[in-house]
């Protein structure tokens, strides 16, 4: 037993109102710099559509992550002999137009413009050519199922789902969706990191953040293919590739990351967990079925007391054992099992995961209005808003069960409150509820507790991170300021 | 006097400056050393440039460097006049490859916006001092017969006394105008190596080959 801590977190899908404030704090702290206006490292998706870039799950179409052949695990595109051979031209990359073509607005327009009868306008303009664009696409292009006839409806989630099935989720009184927030997932098993032939892409084994070396980097973007979530970027300015770095300067000062700190819904939540990084091929060699369960079964349990023994051998430290201990995403992934990881079947053993949810998913709009009953949760598909298939496939690799069980564990707590604070429920059918979760009441209170009313600190819990004990020196802050935040000491300019 | 310049100190001033300058960008500016991809702005005539170019232009150096290393090797595979013909024309048809690759890269730098937005002016340079090159070569596999055949008695001898610091330029004065425009715009290519996305040659990642796939680094602790 190998045992290692990682940063992990948990979004709850429930509580998400999709106000893009975390992308726009993200935006304003990493991503507006020449080369990377069209990045954005954290970003929110309107489910269902086809998200950022278009169609990134489909992976016929990029070929990202890993799949299993003959019993052994490899990378779906490339890997050494593939990667080396392919260099001159990458066939599963993905495109400007994929993502969105970035622009401004010539806004000295408004000012310059001559006096006349016609009222000034500001023409947008491409960042990246400067010149005249027609905006054709841009981030959450299909925001709240904007044009879902051409998005919503080619989600390949949708795989799977029956015509009726299909009918239900687009029908306009009954019309559903929800968010789904997206980060790099600082995978155990990264797919990036695998696929970058320069060495330049590292997990840190201390947190487990996943991060590209700039000054390694040598911009063959075998990264950008090779992960499936398309959270690795490439800066043509200065042809390196870029990620999520999980705010690690804010991390080592005891702040949480930026889209963290300032999400609204507080639907975040961030701690370390303690895993075996012996089993991780094992884990991510396992069915589709079976893979969500093999990568609960990594994170280990930190009171025990042979992984506490093994962590310290690692030079795990007692604050961060604590923090494990008391960490929301431990709890809210393994202790409470409501918490499940995206697309698990692309074998990256994602550590963000996702709280699957619940209103769209049982509600229903009647002409008494909205109406919400526990025992919707089985019944047969008119029922159903948002179908089992469909969340199954996107946070369970297809395995409807271990949505079931988080969804009745949602509800089991609801009803439970529902019956203290309001009283019209009757207790028996709480009991029933509870049972059929495997909840106890003293369980229920505490999802409670941390799913409806958690403090700050209770949500994000960061240990220190202790870079005064790095090997090698950081540099002065004193000698850095003025410089530009990321990467590289030197303004990232091209001189050649 | 100018033909001494031109092949007796040029090529070790192009040499001097491939090495000081490559060593000086290596230490000095290393997150500079790129391939400078724009394959993110512009895909589809990347591969119809990309593709053939590289291909060509590699197998060709390759060849090149075979004929200087082993040329007894290759005067011996040449002695059958049919195996000379095979070697002909199949260096001939690569140096189409990349003759067409790199034209249509040119192409695409000068055309496309987008491309044009992410290069810089030695983008430019280089990718017209490549074509060059490659047309020159091209003109010399056609007109100057048979090259894998002179090249034994003139390049090489011609390298090897540049390499024991005693140039003989007799022997590439002796060439056609056009062939020693080749000679001389190879030296130049040397010349302009580190100021130009041409490094990325030398960073080719050879090193994946053996390295484990997952890349994990300890920050507190040094690797015992």
């Amino acid at each position: 037993m190998d045992v290692r801590a990682q940063i992990a977190a948990v979004f709850h899908l429930d509580k998400c109102i999709g106000c893009h404030t975390c992308s726009i704090a993200c935006k304003n702290i990493w991503t507006d710099r020449r080369g990377t206006e069209y990045m954005w490292w954290n970003n929110v998706e309107t489910k269902p559509g086809t998200g950022y870039p278009t169609l990134w799950e489909g992976q016929n179409k990029y070929k990202g992550g890993w799949e299993v052949v003959d019993g052994k695990l490899r990378l779906r595109s490339t890997g050494k002999v593939r990667g080396l051979t392919n260099i001159f031209f990458q066939p599963y990359l993905p495109t400007i137009d994929d993502y969105y073509e970035p622009w401004t607005y010539r806004y000295q327009d408004l000012f310059d413009a001559p006096a006349g009868d016609d009222q000034p306008t500001a023409r947008p303009i491409s960042q990246i050519t400067g010149q005249y664009i027609d905006i054709e696409a841009g981030p959450n292009w299909d925001d709240d199922l904007g044009g879902s006839p051409i998005y919503a409806a080619n989600d390949p989630n949708l795989v799977g789902l029956s015509d009726e099935e299909r009918a239900q989720l687009f029908q306009l009184q009954g019309l559903v969706f929800f968010y789904l927030p997206r980060i790099c997932n600082h995978c155990l098993n990264p797919a990036c990191v695998a696929a970058c032939p320069s060495g330049a892409l590292y997990k840190r084994a201390e947190d487990g953040i996943v991060l590209v070396n700039q000054d390694v980097c040598r911009g063959w973007r075998y990264c950008v293919s090779g992960c499936p979530y398309k959270k690795v970027y490439f800066n043509w300015s200065t042809g390196k590739s870029e990620k999520c770095i999980f705010c690690y300067p804010r991390q080592e000062t005891g702040y949480a990351p930026a889209c963290f700190h300032t999400c609204v819904g507080r639907i975040r939540y961030l701690g370390p967990v303690l895993y075996d990084a012996d089993g991780i091929t094992a884990a991510a060699s396992v069915p589709d079925p079976e893979l969500v369960e093999a990568q609960r079964a990594l994170i280990l349990d930190p009171f025990r007391p042979d992984v506490l023994e093994g962590a310290r051998r690692n030079g795990i430290g007692d604050q961060w054992l604590a923090a494990a201990q008391a960490a929301p995403t431990y709890k809210l992934i393994k202790q409470w099992r409501l918490a499940l990881p995206l697309h698990a079947e692309f074998r990256t053993l994602p550590m963000l995961w996702y709280v699957p949810p619940l209103l769209p998913m049982m509600g229903t709009v009647t002409e008494h209005g909205y109406r919400l009953d526990a025992d919707e949760l089985y019944a047969g598909l008119a029922e159903r808003r948002v179908p089992l298939r469909f969340l199954a496939n996107l946070l369970a690799a297809g395995n409807e069960r271990l949505v079931t069980d988080s969804l009745a564990k949602q509800v089991a707590v609801r009803f439970y409150k529902r019956a203290q604070t309001v009283g019209d429920v009757p207790a028996n059918k709480v009991e029933k509820l509870l049972a059929r979760a495997g909840c106890s009441p003293e369980e229920a209170e505490q999802i409670y507790r941390l799913v409806a009313m958690p403090t700050f600190g209770e949500r994000h819990l960061v240990p220190p991170f202790q870079r005064e004990l790095a090997v090698a020196d950081l540099v002065d802050p004193q000698t850095q300021r003025g410089e530009e935040g990321l990467g590289p000491r030197r303004r990232p300019h091209r001189e050649f | 006097m100018l033909d001494l310049f031109l092949y007796g100190v040029f090529p070790y001033v192009a040499l001097a400056l491939a090495l000081v300058g490559g060593l000086w960008r290596y230490f000095r500016d290393r997150f500079s050393f790129s391939a400078f991809s724009s394959q993110l702005l512009e895909n589809r005539s990347l591969f119809w440039g990309s593709v053939p170019w590289h291909y060509g232009i590699v197998i060709l150096l390759v060849g090149h460097l075979i004929g200087w290393l082993i040329p007894a090797g290759v005067a011996a595979f040449n002695a059958v006049p049919l195996r000379l013909y095979i070697l002909e024309i199949t260096a001939l048809g690569l140096g189409l490859l990349a003759l067409v690759g790199i034209a249509i890269l040119l192409y695409r730098r000068a055309v496309n916006p987008r491309v044009r937005a992410a290069g810089t002016a030695m983008d430019v340079v280089l990718v017209v001092l490549l074509l060059a090159q490659a047309a020159l070569g091209v003109y010399t596999a056609v007109f100057v017969r048979w090259g894998s055949w002179w090249y034994i008695s003139n390049a090489v001898p011609y390298l090897n006394s540049l390499l024991v610091l005693n140039p003989q330029i007799q022997y590439a004065t002796s060439l056609p105008l056009l062939t020693q425009l080749h000679v001389l715009n190879a030296f130049l290519l040397v010349a302009v190596f580190p100021f130009s996305r041409l490094i990325h040659v030398f960073t080719y990642p050879i090193t994946y080959l053996w390295r484990p796939y997952i890349n994990v680094i300890w920050y507190r602790r040094s690797r015992n």
